[in-house]
């Protein structure tokens, strides 16, 4: 039993990282339709930024905690410019250009976003500094970690700032007309490029914070560490209904749970047939099902045709 | 537009999930192009020899292919700057630096770059995994090839002629891995391994050693070359309750897994094999990787009569700590060029066989090979990390030809000395039959020493 309980843990920690990069997915996606296969970098460079600034000020002999704060803050404005960099040079151009050619450019961006990354941090792994306290609680024998806490918490909160955000000011007003017709917004005064830069912006903030949780939890960072993590937050996206906030939180940690249940018992409940190499499986096979039943995804909203 | 976007969204999950699958089976080489003649060193006084040099320079491993890279740069340097002859002409060496990605796929790709440059000869590659697929090009184009660090026993057992390494292969390290794990008091062991031709090898090869040694294997687990989340596997291993969890695999993972055992209240000590075995595990693991072991085929560097000065030179040139296989490549690169002094050639064809009888004192060990083209009587150390340095445990499985070799001489100077005795007697001096007597005692003590050692 403890065992189950430790894996549910594992998975809800991991979901909720999930979670938190699939929400900068879904975010551009619920407004523009665009899939920014970038995304994993923005996380990976946020990671980074805050490797190089957090390092820099501890080393000057500043208190770990306001260096991790500092980090964070230029992390998460060094990650808006890329955003917004990346909608103007990138995206913007491509805006009426038939739908597969935004999606190739995606993807060409985040190779170069890697090879840049690359070439400035070097191909050696980095230590991200412990930033936090290492605090470790044992409960009904499962193990966990305030790390692992905070990520959950911070997961749960962005989600909720997120809904006020669309739900409930004046700027979501703007983003949820875009969102339901680009053309007819304009008509009513609302400015679209504005719209989709912000849209951009916030979601490669997110981004930064979620590279921050990532570098937090593993304290390593790697050049080629977006692309995973973006691919599995794309998944998660694409499971809870891509567009949907809630939908991304659920879908994010509903992948992290079968993929920690997955490689917990697939072992056994196979006989040994099959190993903890088939976790992958599980994820996909459920994405599959789910996009067959339900192509929307679970929470998956009815949008406009457009591109 | 929902069933496009679903569309989308399965094409490209399907081809995620192919890739991941697909990694596992066996890569079909590319088409295998008919054997290339070996480039005739033209008749000027000066011939170019291109190397071939193979390591993933991107990727989570591009820091040991850099390594690599270095250990070869360094020897091509070396080389140059001694102005080699061969043949009559003066050589010079130029090294060909490709980019595998540690993906078997892109092995046969780059591999076939190679064959198609007209290379005389191919360092590499890093990885077993590409290795193994990439050695049937060079073997058909006859080009000799030789890796410092593909340890997975097939590479050398497909019976290519060009196939070399200068480091032991997994069947000696999980022999004395197990042998180890065995003496360290452990009675059940979990082995995690991450699907490579490496990893697995490694981790099937520590199974047969550890139980042969008596030891108990509770569980099995996966994962990849590529994963940073270890906690569901590790959980599923602590609740088998083992003593030691073996890892098959790179530091990239490993020092990761080392921390997350950590985290997770795990007790049982970590080993791991040459992959892990870096500054690069200590630094991602942490405080976590204190006490844990691994193991390196060879001899530590500082016990070698070359070791500190190899490692000066690198750490002066590259400004940098040797992570892991640079002395082996550097070897690599002097044993090929020794081939070419003895055979006075550049031409594959005519140093190839000159590789097997290649009796070249190295900077990771004395190299000969066998029949197989595998280094001759590998050593396996083990090291425990503490205090963020690897420190040096034991020599398990010595190797047993030099020990051999050292039995045979010192019965030799027993004879010899035996000889003396009676050559003295026969002059019938009392004092030459005491210096006999002496020297017949140092032999036999020689003989004792030589026997314990081994």
């Amino acid at each position: 039993m403890d065992i189950f309980l430790q894996q549910i843990i594992n998975g809800l920690v991991q979901g909720s990282i999930y979670a938190l990069v699939a929400l900068g997915y879904t975010m551009v996606y619920g407004i523009m339709g665009l899939i920014n296969f970038a995304h994993g970098e923005v996380v990976m460079i946020g990671t980074l930024v805050t490797i190089s600034v957090a390092g820099f000020l501890i080393k000057a002999g500043m208190p770990v905690m306001f260096a991790g704060l500092a980090g964070l803050t230029v992390s998460v404005l060094v990650c808006m410019a890329l955003g917004w960099g990346l909608e103007r040079v990138a995206y913007r151009p491509l805006r009426n250009a038939p739908r597969l050619t935004p999606l190739i450019t995606a993807i060409g961006m985040s190779i170069v976003l890697q090879n840049v990354a690359m070439i400035i941090w070097g191909r050696n792994y980095l230590t991200f500094p412990a930033l936090l306290p290492s605090v470790a609680f044992e409960f009904a024998g499962a193990h966990f970690t305030a790390v692992q806490v905070i990520i959950v918490l911070v997961s749960a909160l962005t989600m909720l700032a997120l809904l006020f955000l669309i739900y409930r000011t004046r700027l979501g007003m703007a983003m949820r007309a875009t969102s339901q017709n680009p053309a007819v917004a304009s008509l009513m005064g609302v400015n679209i490029n504005r719209v989709i830069a912000a849209a951009f912006i916030i979601g490669s903030a997110l981004g930064a914070l979620a590279g921050v949780m990532v570098g937090t939890y593993y304290e390593i960072a790697h050049y080629q560490m977006g692309f995973m993590l973006g691919l599995k937050a794309f998944t998660a996206a694409v499971l809870g209904g891509i567009g949907n906030l809630a939908g991304a939180m659920l879908g994010g940690i509903l992948l992290g749970l079968i993929e920690a249940l997955g490689a917990g018992y697939i072992g056994d409940l196979t006989g040994g047939f099959l190993g903890s190499h088939y976790q992958d499986i599980f994820a996909f096979l459920v994405l599959i099902v789910v996009l067959m039943f339900k192509p929307s995804g679970l929470f998956g909203e009815k949008t406009g045709d457009r591109a | 537009m929902q069933a496009k976007l679903s569309v989308v969204a399965l094409s490209i999950a399907s081809v995620f999930a192919l890739s991941a699958c697909g990694e596992k089976e066996a890569p079909k080489p590319v088409e295998a192009p008919p054997a290339a003649a070996p480039v005739a060193p033209p008749p000027k006084p000066e011939v170019t020899v291109k190397l071939g040099h193979v390591a993933p320079m991107t990727g989570p491993q591009a820091h040991l292919g850099k390594d690599n890279e270095n250990g070869a740069l360094l020897a091509i340097e070396e080389l140059n700057a001694q102005g080699l002859e061969i043949g009559g002409a003066k050589v010079k060496f130029e090294l060909l630096a490709e980019d595998d990605q540690a993906d078997p796929k892109q092995g046969t790709i780059v591999a076939q770059k190679l064959v198609d440059a007209k290379v005389n000869g191919v360092i590499g590659h890093l990885n077993s995994g590409t290795t193994i697929p990439a050695s049937k090009l060079y073997s058909d184009a006859g080009i000799p090839q030789i890796s410092g660090s593909a340890t997975n026993p097939k590479y050398t057992q497909q019976g290519f002629k060009t196939a070399f390494r200068v480091m032991a292969n997994d069947i000696q390290q999980g022999k004395a891995l197990g042998e180890f794990a065995a003496k360290q008091g452990v009675k059940t062991v979990a082995i995690i391994d991450d699907r490579t031709a490496y990893g697995q090898g490694l981790a099937d090869e520590f199974k047969k050693g550890a139980e042969a040694n008596g030891l108990k294997v509770v569980a099995t687990e996966y994962t990849n070359d590529k994963a940073t989340d270890f906690k569901a596997i590790l959980t599923k291993i602590k609740s088998k309750k083992a003593d030691l969890v073996f890892y098959g695999g790179m530091d990239a993972q490993g020092g990761p897994m080392a921390k997350q055992m950590a985290d997770l209240g795990i007790k049982a000590k970590f080993l791991g094999g040459d992959g892990v075995c870096t500054p690069e595990f200590m630094k991602l693991g942490g405080a976590a990787t204190e006490g844990h072991f691994c193991s390196l085929p060879g001899m530590p560097l500082e016990k070698l009569a070359k070791g500190p000065e190899f490692k000066d030179k690198f750490v002066k040139k590259f400004n940098g700590e040797i992570q892991l296989y640079a002395p082996y490549v550097y070897d690599a690169v002097m044993v090929m060029a020794d081939s070419m002094k003895r055979a006075n050639s550049v031409e594959a064809a005519k140093f190839l066989p000159e590789i097997g009888k290649t009796n070249y004192d190295g900077v990771t060990a004395k190299i000969t090979f066998d029949e197989f083209g595998d280094l001759t009587g590998g050593a396996i150390s083990v090291y425990q990390y503490k205090g963020g340095k690897l420190e040096y445990v034991t020599t398990v499985g010595a190797p047993v030809d030099v020990a051999k070799a050292e039995v045979k001489e010192a019965v030799g100077e027993v004879k010899e000395a035996v000889k003396a005795v009676a050559g003295a007697a026969a002059e019938a001096g009392k004092d030459a039959i005491k210096a006999g007597a002496d020297a017949v005692k140092d032999a036999a003590e020689a003989t004792k020493a030589a026997v314990e050692k081994k």
